[in-house]
């Protein structure tokens, strides 16, 4: 008897509670058609929402309708979401942002960081491997394990095996004993840093930024290559947002986008500033891209 | 069946030698010390920031039973037409997490997606239990009812009162299962509780994690007392209320799925590059472009599928029959086994991909992780399957006093049987889990799988799934001729 009392209790309080939470949802979606983007999940996975969120909040302010960031987990759950127009707006990778754009026809790169026009990706080791820093990939790599971050990064994967192709006339797995894709930049270097594996690529802006966080331990883990610069992440608009915001309006996010001067919100990228970009400038990814058979020709 | 176990046998330690259980970490122990410590020291302040997640947890698992059970029904009416019986073993045999990332493209990441994802599988799982409890119970009812009854007459007054008790235990362990899919689906980026568990384990702030997993323990523990077969109907209705359903559904999308993107790449590639999207018809460069995937992918993410789901099946078998005598009475005593069982269900209900992520995180990505998460969790159901079976056991007199002897020459032999029956049933299972856990990184299916979707190669990836639905119908073809072959009982599939 006390047993099912306590289970009727116990369910009316559970659906009560189901219910208010489910009424905070519901009123939490407005009327008009808020502005929704995204940006690939490249490091540091929790401060993801705080990142973004800010750079939200500048935008529903200049553009004085409502901004919404979703999260996402994997770099083509971004390319869906633009793809699909749950989305219109994201903060790609140079290859993420060529995918998505290839699969939106009429969308556009508006801007990117003044970093991203030279963009650069840094090759490291743990220090038990004893390779150290030289003008060229060092040849005894070969055999040892190595970790890119996303199956879909620019600076994590696409242009580190581009080059180590060019270098050693091989494929990943035909270089080193074990490939690995660590999901991140951040991961990949906790994962050399930690000797999960020897080698490792990842984004020089992230690696700047963790060795200023304290994050690294220089004894541990080292730079061995920093590779030749490319363009890399850009902010993309789907072509069809005049429609839907009136005409006009992607020339105004873009000129919001460059325009922004605080130092919070750029920190959060991190970039000094944001330049004009168009889709041309990334046709070297592309070609890239199709040369190593990730986007086919 | 000693044949059987030892030819089994034989299979796993040949592929043990041609797998790969390369321990990857320099140090494989150092972060299971902070992992505990989190553990220990659950942050319970940072839940409140997961309680969207928890309400989504628990509204996309009952949107999505609640579909299945619908569409399940549905077609256990019709169960007796191959078409629906092949299609209830197509959609079952692919794993939710797959459902996800085909779902991925075609609706968006959104509340929709993981309600499909949910009750697609579900259905072909509910219809071919409800098809089999109403098969296998008391026909007499149904004799007796005079001619010309209608079939709904016929179905709520004969049909329904005899199997109602079986259908409602089977859906409310569903409901459990359903939890599990939907937490786990979070960490293919839905805002579920997954979604933050991998977050968590990833960036190693444990503390969290620990306090998510006891969130999410308490979830699947506390069901028994709020899961009213009364409430359940009222519930469904409340969570397709709150379901944040806030992207419309787009056909545009969907025909772009089924007539493009899945079209093989040498039939759409002038298409493609001329603007046009235009389908040309070329069978042999698409012969071609098939021969090459079967020999770059197909073929090794099948080999290493297989491998993988045949040591982890042995390992299950082992860990089963090592730790059902804890919960059995026939071995221990009432306070060990209240103990044991508590960790047998602690074991069961942490999902496989979630053990195969901690694992993992500790020895990175080779198979040996994979091969202990699977075997864990399958071998923790197993064991408390037998262990249960075993109590009904009635010792004959005079039986062996050691319980070694016990063991071997007195309940063993009696529930081989039934045992070897439960993990042919887990096969099929362990294949799917395999599959799967090539996300993380292993090299089964699932790696190339995820590859072909990260890569924007719905064409490949749609074939590679295909395969792996393939393989595991087969498997599931190969569990049942054996079964039969060597006249196991067949009790009903609800494990």
């Amino acid at each position: 008897m006390i047993h099912y009392l306590f289970g009727q209790i116990f369910g009316v309080v559970f659906y009560g509670i189901l219910f208010l939470l489910g009424q905070t949802l519901v009123t939490n979606t407005a009327l008009a058609q808020p502005l929704v983007f995204t940006a690939i999940p490249d490091q540091d996975t929790e401060r993801l929402q705080e990142r973004f969120n800010k750079v939200a909040v500048y935008l529903q302010e200049k553009l004085a309708i409502e901004v919404i960031y979703i999260p996402v987990k994997t770099y083509s759950a971004s390319i869906a979401a633009f793809k699909n127009n749950a989305v219109q707006l994201a903060w790609f990778g140079g290859l993420s942002g060529v995918q998505a754009r290839l699969a939106v026809p009429g969308s556009q790169a508006i801007a990117l960081g003044e970093e991203d026009l030279n963009f650069v990706s840094y090759f490291i080791a743990h220090t038990s491997t004893g390779i150290t820093e030289a003008a060229t990939l060092p040849d005894n790599l070969a055999g040892r394990t190595f970790t890119f971050g996303s199956k879909g990064s620019t600076s994590g994967r696409l242009m580190p095996e581009y080059f180590l192709r060019q270098h050693f006339e091989k494929t990943p797995s035909q270089i080193f004993r074990r490939v690995g894709f660590s999901g991140n930049h951040s991961k990949s270097l906790q994962l050399v840093q930690s000797g999960s594996y020897e080698l490792g690529v990842l984004n020089y802006k992230v690696w700047e930024a963790e060795l200023a966080a304290g994050k690294i331990n220089l004894k541990k883990v080292r730079i061995i290559w920093k590779s030749p610069s490319y363009p890399d992440y850009n902010w993309s608009i789907r072509g069809d947002v005049d429609k839907i915001w009136g005409i006009g309006f992607l020339e105004k996010v873009k000129s919001v986008l460059l325009a922004i001067t605080d130092k919070e919100i750029l920190q959060a990228f991190p970039r000094k500033k944001f330049v004009a970009a168009d889709n041309k400038l990334f046709i070297p990814i592309l070609k890239t891209a199709q040369n190593i058979g990730i986007i086919r020709k | 069946m000693l044949k059987t176990s030892l030819i089994l046998l034989t299979i796993a330690l040949f592929a043990l030698l041609a797998a790969d259980i390369e321990v990857l970490t320099l140090d494989p122990w150092r972060e299971l010390g902070r992992l505990t410590l989190g553990f220990f020291t659950p942050d319970f302040l940072a839940v409140w920031n997961f309680k969207e997640a928890l309400l989504n947890t628990i509204v996309f698992a009952f949107c999505g039973t609640s579909l299945g059970i619908l569409l399940g029904t549905i077609l256990a009416f019709k169960f007796e037409l191959t078409a629906v019986r092949l299609f209830a073993a197509f959609v079952r045999s692919i794993h939710e997490i797959f459902w996800v990332l085909l779902f991925l493209p075609v609706f968006g990441l959104n509340a929709f997606c993981g309600v499909l994802a949910i009750a697609v599988p579900y259905a072909g799982i509910f219809a071919k239990v409800y098809a089999e409890i109403i098969q296998e119970s008391e026909a007499r009812p149904r004799d007796l009812v005079p001619v010309g009854t209608s079939g709904v007459s016929l179905f709520f007054y004969a049909v329904l009162p005899v199997v109602w008790n079986d259908l409602k235990q089977y859906t409310a362990y569903r409901f459990e299962c359903a939890l599990r899919s939907s937490t786990v689906l979070g960490f293919i980026g839905l805002p579920t509780l997954g979604f933050h568990l991998e977050t968590a384990f990833s960036e190693g702030l444990y503390s969290q994690a620990g306090a998510l997993l006891l969130l999410f323990y308490l979830l699947v523990s506390s069901l028994r007392w709020w899961l009213k077969p009364k409430f359940v109907v009222l519930f469904s209705i409340l969570s397709w209320s709150v379901l944040p359903l806030t992207t419309q559904f787009s056909w545009e999308n969907m025909i772009r799925f089924f007539s493009w993107e899945i079209v093989p790449w040498p039939l759409r590639r002038d298409g493609f590059f001329a603007g046009t999207g235009e389908v040309s018809w070329n069978l042999n460069a698409v012969s071609e472009w098939f021969v090459k995937l079967l020999n770059e992918e197909i073929f090794w993410g099948v080999i290493n599928t297989l491998i993988l789901t045949q040591i982890a099946l042995v390992g299950s078998a082992v860990i089963a029959l090592v730790l059902f005598p804890t919960v059995s009475q026939h071995f221990s005593t009432k306070l060990l086994r209240q103990v044991s069982h508590l960790q047998l269900i602690v074991l069961r209900s942490t999902p496989e991909y979630l053990l195969a992520y901690i694992f993992i995180l500790l020895w990175g990505p080779s198979m040996l992780p994979a091969i202990i998460a699977i075997s864990l969790h399958n071998g923790a159901i197993l064991a408390f399957l037998i262990g249960r079976h075993s109590n009904l056991i009635n010792l004959c007199h005079g039986f062996p006093k050691r319980r070694l002897d016990r063991y071997f020459f007195e309940i063993l032999p009696r529930i081989y049987g039934s045992f070897l029956a439960f993990l042919f049933y887990r096969w099929e299972v362990i294949l799917r889990e395999s599959a799967i856990l090539g996300i993380l990184g292993v090299a089964t299916l699932g790696f190339y799988i995820d590859s072909g979707f990260a890569e924007e190669k719905l064409d490949v990836a749609f074939v590679l799934l295909l395969v792996t639905a393939l393989l595991n119908l087969t498997v599931d073809h190969i569990s049942q001729r054996t079964r039969k072959h060597l006249h196991l009982s067949n009790e009903t599939s609800s494990i």
